[in-house]
């Protein structure tokens, strides 16, 4: 029960965007890819999702090579994305394939879960962007995803919103041991958040560490431990001695 | 002499509070009220010039000349049976161009070779002024109800085709990737995702084919008809009765607008998700 990539890169149009990267992730583990923006976090993401197919290497899931996009695999992008045409509920169940009361009965589940309650019939526009993010995460987790693969999901949010946005991410592994993998930018939310932090850097990106945070959760955002870690990523990620 | 201008300013605006709170308020009965102004100025001018003599009768009537003549129409029976086979053919020809248009777009839209197919030769044709087919379908059909509806439909065939293309095309790819994510078949991401986001634009093109529809049923009227509010315009013409033409005239636009009120309410039931800008003021 692991997601494992082996050797993988990918390269448009002549020039490489990720290199090399090998990477094992064990079930219900929280792991961060993060690196400065360009270095190839997306790409690797949209690799692992099976949206993007065009990658060198193998990307292994329980024992199967994914040759396309899995069932199992939940993707929550930067933008909600949600349809405009569909109400909150509607949203919510877009991915449901069962009959439609079971659908309605599980969406109303999510929706209270992510603290929409009340908000179902209102669309997409009605919605303030952490609304409409709940609405997303909740899209999300309606199929039951034993892997959330989540690109930059907060970093359009203010500050606010996006520490109760993780909150909820980390109630919802308590409650589902979700696998997920996090690309972000943001060293405070990938300390706050993961079991593993994996740098990224450089043009093709590699992996440059892979930092394990063994902080109890729920972790405290001001605390001695994690401002020390956040030192050593800027170092590690050369920022500070530039 | 900041104290007097403060009262100054309160006292205007205890008026204008009254003012905005008064029934006849531009706010309460303002769309209405602002658009009824002008069009009553100009009639209540035009008759008065009219019965003045500033203008001559046999070239501009006066308004209750043309609605004495409107009455005299109805009363008769004709109108309705004009009427009637003017909406019938505008319907008939809306009907077969945009079914015709839906067709080829989604062709068009979701399949590369038959854009490769079907496009060019689409926009040859466009650039053809689509009246210039007028006479070859008189030759080909005749005078009846066939070349006129093939005519109209021509008329609303291109706003329709153009618009539902250039909506599937532009279609977001990220909604798109969303619908892969969730493992959608082709047929699913089309239905569930591809046709509403391309709605809005597909009803911009059935408006402004319905549009186009009217103005191509007065052409085809005009070339040869018995019947029909375009018939009525030749009439007019032929008897030297201006008010025969302005009550004519008069018809089309209120039908027209009906018409295409009737797809408005449609499309603001369709688009109720929508966010668009609004006007402020
Ligand atoms: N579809 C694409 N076509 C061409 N280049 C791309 C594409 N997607 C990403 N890249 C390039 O790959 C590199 C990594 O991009 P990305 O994975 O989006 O970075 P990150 O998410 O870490 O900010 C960038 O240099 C970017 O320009
Ligand atoms: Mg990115």
């Amino acid at each position: 029960m692991a997601l494992v990539l082996e050797q993988v890169s990918r390269t448009f149009n002549q020039v490489k965007a990720v290199s090399d990267v090998n990477l094992t992730i064990q079930a219900g583990e929280i792991v961060g890819l993060l690196g400065t923006s360009g270095c190839g976090k997306s790409t690797l993401l949209r690799a692992i999702s099976g949206l993007d197919q065009h990658y060198t290497g193998s990307i292994v899931l329980n024992d199967h090579v994914i040759t396309g996009i899995h069932d199992t695999i939940g993707f929550i992008f930067q933008e909600p994305r949600l349809l405009p045409w569909l109400d909150v509920k509607a949203n919510i169940t877009f991915g449901l394939k069962g009959a439609p009361a079971d659908e309605i009965e599980r969406a109303l589940r999510f929706i209270d879960y992510v603290g929409l309650t009340g908000k179902e019939a209102l669309y997409p526009r009605q919605l303030s962007g952490g609304m409409a993010q709940r609405v997303a995460i909740a899209r999300a987790l309606v199929t039951s995803p034993e892997t959330l693969l989540l690109d930059e999901p907060f970093s359009a949010l203010d500050a606010f919103t996006k520490m109760q946005l993780q909150d909820l991410l980390l109630r919802i592994w308590q409650k589902y041991q979700t696998t997920m993998v996090l690309v972000t930018h943001d060293i405070d939310e990938a300390l706050y958040l993961c079991d593993r932090i994996i740098i990224l850097k450089g043009q093709p990106g590699t992996v440059v560490d892979d930092i394990k945070i063994k902080q109890q959760r729920p972790r405290d955002r001001g605390s001695v431990e994690l401002a020390q870690y956040k030192t050593d990523i800027l170092a590690k990620l050369e920022i500070n001695n530039g | 002499m900041a104290k007097v201008s403060n009262q100054v300013s309160s006292s205007y605006f205890s008026r204008k509070e009254h003012w905005e709170s008064s029934r006849w308020h531009p706010r309460r009965y303002g769309r209405i009220w602002l658009g009824c102004l002008l069009p009553a100025l100009i009639v209540v001018f035009w008759e008065f010039a009219s019965r003045q003599g500033l203008v001559e009768a046999y070239q501009l009537p006066a308004p209750t000349v043309i609605l004495t003549k409107l009455i005299e129409l109805t009363q008769s029976g004709e109108l309705a049976g004009h009427i009637y086979i003017t909406v019938y053919r505008v319907f008939a020809g809306f009907l077969l161009g945009s079914v015709v248009a839906i067709i080829l777009a989604v062709l068009v839209g979701f399949w590369r070779k038959a854009e490769y197919i079907f496009d060019p030769i689409i926009q040859a044709f466009r650039s053809i002024p689509s009246l210039a087919w007028v006479p070859l379908f008189i030759l080909w059909m005749g005078i009846g109800e066939s070349s006129k509806i093939t005519m109209i439909s021509v008329g609303v065939f291109f706003p329709v085709y153009l618009n539902l293309v250039s909506g599937i095309l532009t279609v977001d790819r990220k909604l798109i990737e969303v619908g892969k994510m969730y493992k959608l078949s082709f047929l699913q991401q089309v239905w569930r995702i591809v046709l509403p986001a391309s709605l809005p634009s597909f009803l911009i093109g059935l408006r402004s084919g319905l549009g186009l529809g009217w103005m191509f049923v007065v052409a085809a009227e005009l070339m040869g008809a018995s019947q029909g509010l375009g018939y009525l315009l030749v009439l007019g013409q032929n008897t030297l009765s201006p008010e025969t033409i302005l009550v004519s005239i008069v018809l089309f636009a209120i039908i027209g607008k009906l018409s295409d009120w009737v797809l408005k309410l449609l499309e603001a039931r369709l688009l109720r998700w929508q966010d668009r800008f609004v006007r402020g003021g």
